[in-house]
């Protein structure tokens, strides 16, 4: 995996980001290649989260260099370029941030038709087929209120699948559920994965992340400390914070 | 349990309205001439109501105003353009924070008895001058309504907008402003609620409203003991239009509170 890999999708190259004195990511470089799945782990804190979103642009950088999906974030300034960027680049969110005025066609519909300008007939389709695809078939006309913390994620997914990315950032989608409903998020995450998109992932689920990630990465007060395939990452972690992180979790 | 709770709280006002309308007569009576008193207020109620109505009116206008203007300055006032962030902040500051009474002095020593633009001749009554200055503190407070409607959504609303790349205004439009307006409606209806009450200030600045009218009845009737009875029927007036209103305000409240 080097600069120059030709199946990179991002890139991120020595990217350092403070918030006032708090200096959250010092110099974090990583490469994740077309239908990777990429698990960052690490304490909170860590900038893990910052870094997610860094790369579909929600934070601006300080230095260094973000190339997603053949989008050099770091120069994006505009309008025009961001949302050809987070056509691109979607995100689902911890707190799910469904849109609770509207039902949940609506919430799928919304930003391809208003944003992208798409033909809504066509979307529609799509977004009963994504519901489908997120087991939700038949909860078309519900409001986010009425349903479960784990549904309401996988409409999340959906809402950000209906933009067609080629990159799926999650953000610690499952540390809001309910443990019987974390499974159901997982579920639709791996069948994500094993379809080949390209997916980073911000996760506290160790099983899952050795299950699914082809990458783990840890991170440990702005910078990466390690990281590797999964089994050998979680069995013979190099890095005593790795170690003494897994030996807290595991 | 709840139906007893629910009389008990209404119980009041109903005994207050009571209170006021049996006071009429009673403060009649107290005068030398009592029948006459009375059927002098049964003369002129057709004439104080047509002040009441002036009152609405004028009430209806300056929310309307105030509130059309008071929307932009709200918006205003979460800008990322700082020049008109700042310039929002100050406006809504000045006109929140300044005394009613103070403004519509104001308004009408500097606004002019009519504007002249071409051929056109634009009067300026008295009752324009009013909603001008009423208008004024109405835009101030709904400035701060919409202000904080917007500031209640949660930030991650915004944050999802933004990464399904919706622009800024699309966001406060689409996403933002469907769910703040639920709740800036009960603060919004407080607001009328005290314009209305504040509305007969006007008859300082010669407005015909209900009060300069019931001036006028009572010079006319040169009765001291229709005093009473004739602020008595103004209180009564406000208070059953005000009322419904506040009370509406605070079933409403309620219901947004659990959503």
């Amino acid at each position: 995996m080097t600069q120059n890999d030709q199946n990179a999708i991002v890139h991120v190259d020595n990217v350092t980001k403070a918030f006032g004195d708090n200096q959250v990511l010092r110099g974090v470089s990583m490469t994740v290649r077309k239908g990777e799945a990429v698990a960052l782990i690490g304490p909170s804190g860590s900038g893990k989260s910052t870094l997610l979103r860094c790369i579909n642009g929600l934070v601006p950088i300080d230095s260094g260099q973000i190339h997603a999906a053949g989008h050099a974030v770091h120069t994006l300034k505009g309008n025009a370029g961001r949302i050809a960027l987070r056509k691109d680049v979607c995100m689902v969110f911890q707190q799910y941030n469904l849109f609770p005025h509207m039902n949940v066609l609506k919430n799928i519909m919304l930003a391809p038709v208003e944003v992208l300008k798409q033909d809504p007939d066509e979307v529609r389709e799509r977004a009963v087929a994504l519901l489908a695809k997120v087991r939700l078939t038949g909860k078309e006309d519900a409001y986010p209120g009425h349903l479960s913390g784990g549904q309401q994620q996988r409409v999340a997914i959906a809402r950000a699948l209906a933009m067609r990315p080629s990159v799926m950032l999650f953000d610690e989608v499952t540390a809001a559920l309910d443990p019987e409903t974390v499974k159901e998020v997982l579920h639709t995450i791996r069948d994500l994965v094993q379809e080949g998109m390209t997916c980073i992932l911000v996760t506290h689920e160790m099983g899952f992340a050795r299950e699914v990630a082809h990458q783990v990465y840890f991170t440990d007060r702005g910078l990466i400390v390690e990281h590797g395939a999964p089994a050998e990452f979680f069995d013979s972690p190099k890095d005593p914070r790795t170690q003494e992180f897994l030996g807290h979790v595991l | 349990m709840k139906t007893p709770h629910t009389l008990h709280t209404s119980m009041p006002p109903v005994w207050l309205v009571a209170a006021a309308l049996a006071a009429l007569p009673m403060g009649a009576q107290a005068g030398q001439a009592g029948e006459s008193g009375l059927l002098a207020l049964v003369k002129w109620l057709p004439l104080i109501l047509q002040g009441f109505a002036m009152d609405v009116g004028i009430s209806f206008a300056a929310m309307a105003i105030g509130t059309a203007l008071g929307a932009l300055l709200g918006i205003g006032q979460i800008s990322q353009f700082s020049p008109i962030r700042l310039l929002s902040d100050w406006v809504t500051q000045f006109f929140r924070n300044a005394p009613w009474l103070v403004l519509l002095f104001f308004c009408i020593l500097l606004l002019p008895y009519q504007i002249q633009l071409f051929d056109w001749v634009i009067p300026f009554p008295a009752w324009v001058k009013g909603i001008v200055g009423l208008m004024l503190p109405v835009m101030g407070n709904v400035s701060e309504v919409v202000r904080g409607g917007i500031q209640s959504i949660p930030s991650g609303q915004w944050e999802a907008a933004n990464a399904l790349a919706f622009s800024r205004g699309k966001t406060l439009r689409m996403i933002i402003l469907p769910q703040a307006v639920k709740r800036m409606v009960p603060p919004w209806m407080n607001v009328y609620a005290v314009l209305m009450m504040a509305t007969p200030l006007v008859s300082i600045v010669g407005v015909e409203d209900s009060v300069t009218v019931a001036r006028a009845v009572l010079s006319a009737e040169n009765d001291t003991a229709l005093l009473m009875p004739v602020y008595g029927l103004l209180l009564v007036l406000f208070f059953v239009y005000c009322y419904p209103i506040a009370r509406w305000t605070r079933a409403l409240e309620r219901r947004y509170a659990v959503a």
